[in-house]
């Protein structure tokens, strides 16, 4: 079980986490979503124990991170962004000293080490060195790590960044296995990934919470998409003019042999496939596009809020938001 | 802490740097010893079972303060570069036991290169050139804890840095101002000096070199040894409620 309650984290004069507080009850797998710079990763990592909040409380297996460091620790474990790792040691070598500094007994850490190996698929590499193995194999050495001693609670900085779509797949499994056995805090900053394993969803955006909610309920609090891929057997020139007069329909642009159609509500789409239909012609495709998080966000905070030009550190600090005229502009990301 | 320990050792033993810091010490130790030797044999005369020893041990203490940064600037630099110590830090280790399995793990790869240097009096032994055994042991006594010493003000300089080039070079520094502290001593007033001497690392040396071991010497440098452990710990304790890397 992680609790999180009224965590603020400040460095200097910018507030990263601000306020915030939730809970991940044992056995639950709940994503944790946010544009880069929201906090996320200054969450875990103060979950994780690496630098004490500023105020508010941090708990893991009911162990507070501050008060009873080494028991929480026992009970975590933490894959950091970006997998970090000793060039110079083994793959099993690596391991070896995981499970030494978590404190595992002398006897265990054999098989858990080995068990560690296998559940991320390591077993071909485990004589290599760390520094030799491509970026999907580093990232389960990172996982294994985070595994090794069978920790009741797992905090997953982005885990999946990076890596292919077949990785990816792989390391959702991985998480999906643990659904009900471990309590898992996954963050990502895309949507799909994180409704595929986690049963509940907190979304965080410059450091607090907006919103929070089971991941089918937000799915359909999110009602759908909002934008169409049309194709049919007509040309794509006549298709974009047919759709765009239907009513409910706010733009429709041709793309390639495709016509992009925004609608306003889900009734626009039957009503964009009943005019195809009626001109006699075939529609091939007609796909809703995944919602992206920007327009999670516009749909959550009521829109007119501008995301992605939010200037954001890498390491969840921020800065406020920028004067009226400059948003979005490039190169504002960094920290004077 | 043991974990610690037996990870740094493993990658010292795993980085080309070990092997050259280790070689180079050990040839530059051989020489030395082989010009020291020519120089009392040639000369004759001299006290060989003392004063040989004395050039030598000097010798070695100045191979020592090359060579020693160059074991110490890896500690938290490249843990720090690589992002593995915040990883460290969500295991159930204190920051001492990090700090102290860093530290041993530096004195054992440095006792072993002192070993090393062994050979030299055993070399002596079959051709019945005196040996004795007390300026020996005050002089490797010396050596190690001057050499403690420097590694400990070695594993300060890496806890502050991402760069070991930097780390190495810093601890350089700051030797070299322990070293040439007491060398101005004209001047300087005689309290200054007084405390300056106090201070430097290389007068308390020689003591030991002459073959003599005195306990405020010995308490010195644990000490000074200690200090710069102490300030270690500090400065892990401070990047972490900054909650920088």
């Amino acid at each position: 079980m992680i609790e999180v309650a009224h965590l603020v984290k400040t460095f200097g004069d910018l507030a990263a986490v601000d306020d915030v507080s939730f809970r991940v009850e044992p056995g639950e797998c709940v994503g944790f979503l946010g544009p880069n710079g929201a906090g996320k990763t200054t969450t875990m990592r103060t979950i994780a124990g690496i630098f004490p909040p500023t105020s508010g409380t941090v708990r893991v297996a009911g162990h507070d991170v501050v008060r009873e460091p080494d028991a929480a620790r026992r009970a975590l474990g933490y894959f950091p962004e970006h997998a970090p790792f000793y060039p110079e040691l083994t793959v099993e070598e690596y391991l070896v000293f995981v499970a030494r500094a978590k404190r595992l007994p002398r006897a265990a850490r054999p098989h858990t080490v080995a068990r560690a190996l296998a559940a991320c698929d390591l077993g071909a590499v485990r004589r290599r060195l760390v520094g030799t193995l491509s970026k999907g194999f580093r990232q389960r050495v990172g996982l294994a790590q985070a595994l090794l001693g069978d920790p009741e609670v797992l905090v997953l900085d982005e885990p999946t960044a990076g890596l292919d779509p077949t990785q990816k797949r792989e390391i959702a499994d991985l998480v999906l296995s643990l659904r009900g056995r471990r309590t898992v805090l996954f963050s990502s900053h895309v949507l799909p990934e994180v409704a595929q394993v986690a049963q509940r969803v907190v979304i965080v955006d410059r450091g607090r919470v907006v919103a929070e909610d089971a991941a089918d309920a937000l799915a359909s609090r999110l009602g759908g998409s909002s934008t169409l891929r049309l194709r049919a057997d007509a040309p794509a020139d006549a298709l974009c003019g047919v759709a765009a007069a239907v009513p409910g329909v706010l733009r429709a642009a041709v793309e390639g042999e495709r016509v992009r159609v925004e609608i306003a509500d889900e009734e626009a789409r039957a009503a964009v496939s009943r005019a195809v239909t009626a001109r006699g012609w075939t529609i091939l495709e007609l796909a809703g596009e995944a919602p992206t998080l920007e327009e999670v966000f516009l749909r959550l905070v009521g829109g007119g809020r501008e995301t992605a030009g939010t200037p954001a550190r890498e390491d969840g600090a921020r800065l406020d938001p920028p004067p009226a005229g400059t948003e979005g502009s490039p190169g504002r990301g960094g920290v004077a | 802490m043991i974990a610690v320990l037996r990870k740094e050792l493993a990658s010292w033993f795993a980085s080309p740097l070990a092997w050259v810091v280790m070689a180079l010490f050990l040839a530059l130790s051989g020489f030395y010893f082989y010009t020291n030797l020519s120089f009392f044999l040639l000369n004759g005369g001299f006290d060989l079972t003392r004063g040989l020893w004395q050039y030598q041990f000097v010798d070695l203490l100045q191979r020592n303060f090359f060579l020693l940064p160059l074991v110490t600037m890896r500690l938290f630099a490249e843990e720090r570069r690589h992002g593995t110590l915040e990883l460290l830090w969500t295991y159930p280790l204190r920051d001492a036991q990090i700090v102290l399995g860093k530290y041993l793990a530096a004195l054992i790869v440095f006792a072993l290169m002192l070993a090393g240097t062994a050979v030299h009096p055993l070399l002596l032994l079959p051709s019945g050139a005196p040996v004795a055994a007390g300026p020996l042991v005050a002089g490797y006594l010396g050596l190690f804890l001057v050499g403690a010493a420097f590694l400990a003000c070695g594993t300060f300089v890496s806890s502050l840095t991402d760069s070991q080039v930097l780390a190495a070079a810093a601890t350089y520094t700051l030797l070299v101002l322990f070293w040439a502290l007491t060398w101005n001593e004209f001047a300087v007033g005689a309290p200054v000096l007084w405390i300056l001497s106090g201070l430097s690392l290389f007068d308390r040396f020689y003591t030991f070199a002459r073959g003599g071991i005195d306990t405020r010497d010995v308490v010195f440098l644990l000490l000074f040894a200690a200090v710069f452990l102490a300030w270690t710990l500090l400065a892990l304790g401070a990047r972490r409620w900054r909650g920088v890397r």
